[in-house]
């Protein structure tokens, strides 16, 4: 509760802050500022500590994965705002106005990790879109931006819309909202009853995977990513993305046993289907933008695994995944920002002109490629391991892990322009500083790609 | 601690070269801490060294465990001893950015070391990709002019082949009993016949890619070829050995039903690769190619050796795989030297370096016979005891194999006609007597080629304990 009031106090501080406050960098030290303090609210509640308890007629459940969970999503901004600060500054002279919003999808955020009613899960999932469809059209004067807002604002809207639809039809079904009890309802139900249900569930899985760009609803994301500016981009690949995940397992962990054995062909032809899209689309993109868009279907696939069966490490695989993820995408968002083009031959030649930043590029792209020695194969490894021990045949791993090696063709592929191929790099100004501070980035995945217990130890306290 | 410590010796070494901007200096540490590791790995021979053992993911019950027997042993001493070689013999060649070479070439030999000394599947896995990853740039920045895409190719080979073991790795750990990656517990999982062949197919797959076996040798040749040879000299001496020792340590122990199902399949498919090698090392003109195709054939017939299950045929790899890494490494040595120095590596242009270099050539007359596993040097020993296992298994393979011995004499020897005799042509005209260090390190190495010739006893007694392991159940 701490998280989800903080964030929504926040955000209308920051709102009003452009009044008062011109200087840019001030307007990025008060969000960072903010960041700690909503990091330390929920802190405070995961330690037993409520500044704000209402009864919510269990419409929220606080437990210690979903605190963990906003812990780790607050971190990430912490992250993300830090490197993108002066990026986003460029983006308007009233940069407080997007900071507010992203304290707004912070609380949408925090309602996703805490949601135990459907309508919950729905007004979670509008909080988090809304300010989103305004940070993808940021760049006014730019046409493609505009594009992809209208283009993500419409399109979300119709999949906002069947998850409402299906949220009512398992109403009529079950006659509840909340998420656990409907399954003993159903059991003993009738066979409209279960239908409903069912049809209700499909409805709503169709909807999350619009939200978290599976196929085959991930028509929308290349053209929003790559129109959408630069570093909200990296926003909404990572913590937007991560957030819609753990509302997603939230769901279906508990209710997809209503569904039985159907809903294992139904996940099964999503995961093959979005690992086939986003891999072998990427394998052609001229554009780095454009390559990270399909590689975050692709990634996307990855993460659905964490759906395939509730076993001990399923709440484990997501965080991971999702965090591990996040730190690469925002760093090799934090790269490319700087580029002065998005195709691959800018990367032309980086090692020799600045081995630090070719350095660090390198260990993000290794992870999003699942390189043992960074986190991405931790993450990689927890989601197939999850998915042997929910039951998945071995097949569907193979299936994986050769897509996994798909993906190195074009991970590999800046890697390659960058120490192999001679040439200037097209890469504008890069202050020492903001190359150290992608450097923590690189180290910490590093760290967590030797031990990743650091960040799943808190799980169990 | 030991054993820690050959581990992290090297990563420090790496991470010291990279600072260090002077190249005859970056050259003279890498050596110092390559012969350091010597060291260390001559201490550990004698005796029985302790297990190192620390946690390290207890979510996942996989330990940072650290173990050294026989066989961990004799492969640690081959990388120890051809490392100072190749750094040694090396040491003239001008690479762009000297000490980041150095660095990666050192970082590649704590993941060699990593991959014998580990005793926990996931830690395995980890070093198994740790090696490759240097060799990726190294190939990639260093190599000829086809070096990106062929290094790429190589890099996706494995990558993939090593996916595959660690879908093995993950489907093992999760039918042992106490669900961990410890090797005990992958020996004792239980498996189905099945299951046992699923399993084996998965790791199989990564260590035939990366020995390599025929039909997923394509990758090799070029590789070899393209690569800068103090490179090379690490791949075909000591990293194909990772996919033997690969068997030997974990496909052997663990699914002893599907090995012994599979073992005419795979001694089959060694021995068409072992003369499909040889036969197209015969027609080579270029010197390194020509090694690289000769090289794919004796790691062949040491992979058929292996598939026997016979016990004298096993001894005889345990040998050989040390053998063949000593030879190999010499004969890389003298062709390098040659290509340094005339700029090429067609045969046909060379010729009469007997007459020119006369030291050389007896150098390389010494390291051609030991490739042909002539009594007295240490390949006859191996290979006599390889041919002797596999006879017992089946003579027609055993025939068939004994064919290489022959096709081994005409191309190597062909070779030394070629390089050795003749009148002195243009390119070996301009040749310079090599440096002192090479000079030096070959000799050490042609001396050990003859001295386990004659004497093997101490490999057997150090390979003894890993032997009983396999047979003595």
């Amino acid at each position: 509760m701490n998280a989800i009031v903080v964030s929504t106090l926040l955000g209308v501080m920051m709102m009003f802050c452009s009044w008062g406050i011109q200087s840019q960098k001030a307007q990025k030290n008060i969000a960072l500022f903010g960041l700690i303090i909503l990091i330390m609210a929920n802190l405070a509640q995961a330690n037993g500590w409520y500044t704000f308890n209402y009864d919510t007629k269990g419409m929220l459940a606080f437990n210690v994965f979903g605190l963990y969970a906003n812990t780790l999503m607050f971190a990430l901004t912490f992250i993300y705002v830090w490197i993108n600060g002066e990026e986003i500054s460029k983006l308007s002279n009233a940069a407080a106005d997007f900071y507010s919003l992203i304290f707004f999808i912070l609380c949408g955020v925090s309602v996703l990790t805490s949601f135990d009613n459907l309508l919950m899960l729905f007004i979670g999932i509008e909080i988090l879109s809304i300010p989103l469809y305004i940070l993808t059209g940021a760049d006014k004067k730019n046409m493609l931006s505009n594009e992809a807002a209208l283009k993500y604002f419409l399109m979300g809207s119709f999949s906002t819309g069947i998850l409402l639809l299906g949220i009512t039809l398992i109403y009529g079904g079950s006659g509840s909202f909340h998420l656990a009890p409907p399954l003993i309802h159903i059991s003993t139900g009738m066979v409209e009853e279960q239908l409903l249900v069912s049809a209700g569930l499909i409805l709503i899985f169709a909807a999350m995977n619009f939200k978290v760009s599976a196929a085959p609803f991930h028509f929308w994301t290349p053209d929003v990513y790559d129109g959408a500016p630069t570093v909200f981009t990296s926003f909404m690949a990572t913590i937007a993305k991560a957030a819609g995940f753990i509302a997603f397992v939230k769901v279906f962990n508990t209710q997809y046993l209503a569904l039985g054995y159907s809903w294992t062909i139904l996940l099964t032809f999503v995961i093959i289907a979005t690992l086939l899209v986003g891999n072998i689309i990427a394998v052609f993109q001229r554009s780095v933008k454009r390559m990270l868009a399909y590689s975050s279907i692709a990634q996307a696939g990855f993460m659905l695994f964490a759906l395939y069966g509730k076993s001990e490490i399923s709440n484990e695989s997501i965080l991971l995944y999702a965090v591990v993820y996040s730190i690469a995408t925002i760093g090799i968002f934090g790269v490319l920002v700087k580029m002065k083009e998005n195709s691959f031959e800018a990367f032309n030649g980086l090692a020799k002109a600045d081995p630090l930043l070719a350095f660090t590029t390198t260990i993000f792209l290794f992870s999003l490629a699942g390189i043992p020695l960074t986190g991405g194969f931790f993450a990689k490894y927890y989601m197939l391991s999850n998915l042997l021990k929910a039951g998945a045949g071995l097949w569907l791993i193979l299936v994986a892990v050769v897509f996994a090696a798909i993906s190195i063709y074009y991970y590999f592929k800046i890697i390659q322009a960058m120490y192999f191929t001679a040439g200037e790099p097209a890469i504008g100004p890069m202050p020492k500083n903001y190359q150290y501070q992608l450097l923590v980035l690189a180290i910490v995945l590093l760290v967590l790609g030797v031990l990743p217990n650091l960040l799943l130890n808190y799980l169990y306290f | 601690m030991i054993l820690v410590s050959l581990l992290f010796l090297p990563i420090l070494a790496a991470i010291l070269v990279l600072f260090i901007k002077n190249k005859k200096l970056a050259n003279w540490t890498a050596i110092l801490f390559s012969a350091l590791t010597l060291l260390l790995v001559l201490q550990t021979l004698g005796t029985p060294i302790a297990d190192f053992d620390l946690a390290w993911l207890p979510n996942l019950n996989s330990r940072f465990v650290l173990h050294a027997d026989g066989l961990s042993k004799l492969l640690l001493l081959l990388t120890a001893i051809s490392f100072p070689a190749i750094l040694i013999s090396t040491a003239k060649n001008e690479y762009k950015q000297n000490n980041v070479f150095l660095s990666l070439l050192l970082f590649t030999q704590a993941g060699l070391i990593g991959v014998f000394l580990a005793a926990d599947a996931l830690l395995f896995y980890f070093f198994w990709e740790l090696a490759l990853i240097p060799v990726y740039f190294l190939c990639s920045i260093w190599g000829g002019e086809k070096r990106v895409a062929i290094t790429f190719k190589f890099f996706i080979y494995t990558f993939l082949g090593s996916l595959f073991m660690l879908a093995g790795i993950l489907f093992v750990n999760a039918h042992t009993t106490d669900h961990s990656f410890a090797i005990q517990s992958f020996i004792q999982a239980s498996l189905t016949q099945g299951q046992q062949i699923t399993s084996f197919a998965l790791f199989f797959i990564a260590f035939a890619i990366k020995m390599p076996i025929f039909p997923l040798h394509t990758w090799q040749p070029d590789a070899y070829e393209q690569s800068p040879t103090a490179v090379t000299m690490v791949m075909s001496a000591v990293m194909v050995k990772m996919g033997l020792y690969g068997i030997l340590r974990w496909l052997m122990p663990l699914f002893p039903f599907a090995f012994m199902a599979h073992t005419h399949f795979v001694v089959a498919l060694s021995v068409i690769g072992v003369l499909y090698a040889s036969f197209i090392a015969i027609r080579q003109d270029d010197i390194k190619r020509l090694i690289a195709y000769s090289s794919i054939a004796h790691i062949g017939l040491m992979n058929a050796a292996l598939f026997t299950h016979t016990q004298v045929a096993v001894q005889g790899v345990l040998i050989q795989l040390f053998s063949h890494g000593i030879n190999v490494v010499g004969l890389w040595i003298v062709a390098d030297i040659i290509e340094q120095q005339t700029g090429t590596r067609s045969m046909q242009q060379m010729g009469g370096l007997a007459k020119k270099q006369p030291t050389l050539a007896i150098l390389l007359v010494g390291f051609a016979l030991a490739n042909i596993a002539l009594p007295l040097t240490n390949s006859f020993v191996g290979e006599f005891l390889m041919f002797n296992g596999l006879f017992l298994f089946n003579p027609w393979m055993a025939a068939l194999a004994g064919l290489s011995i022959v096709l081994a004499a005409i191309y190597t020897l062909n070779m030394v006609q070629k390089v050795a005799y003749g009148e002195i042509s243009e390119k070996i005209n301009t040749m310079q007597t090599p440096n002192k260090g090479a000079q030096a390190v070959l000799i050490v190495l042609l001396l050990l080629v003859f001295v386990t010739g004659v004497y093997a006893q101490p490999l057997f007694t150090l390979t003894a304990d890993t032997l009983n392991q396999l047979f003595v159940k």
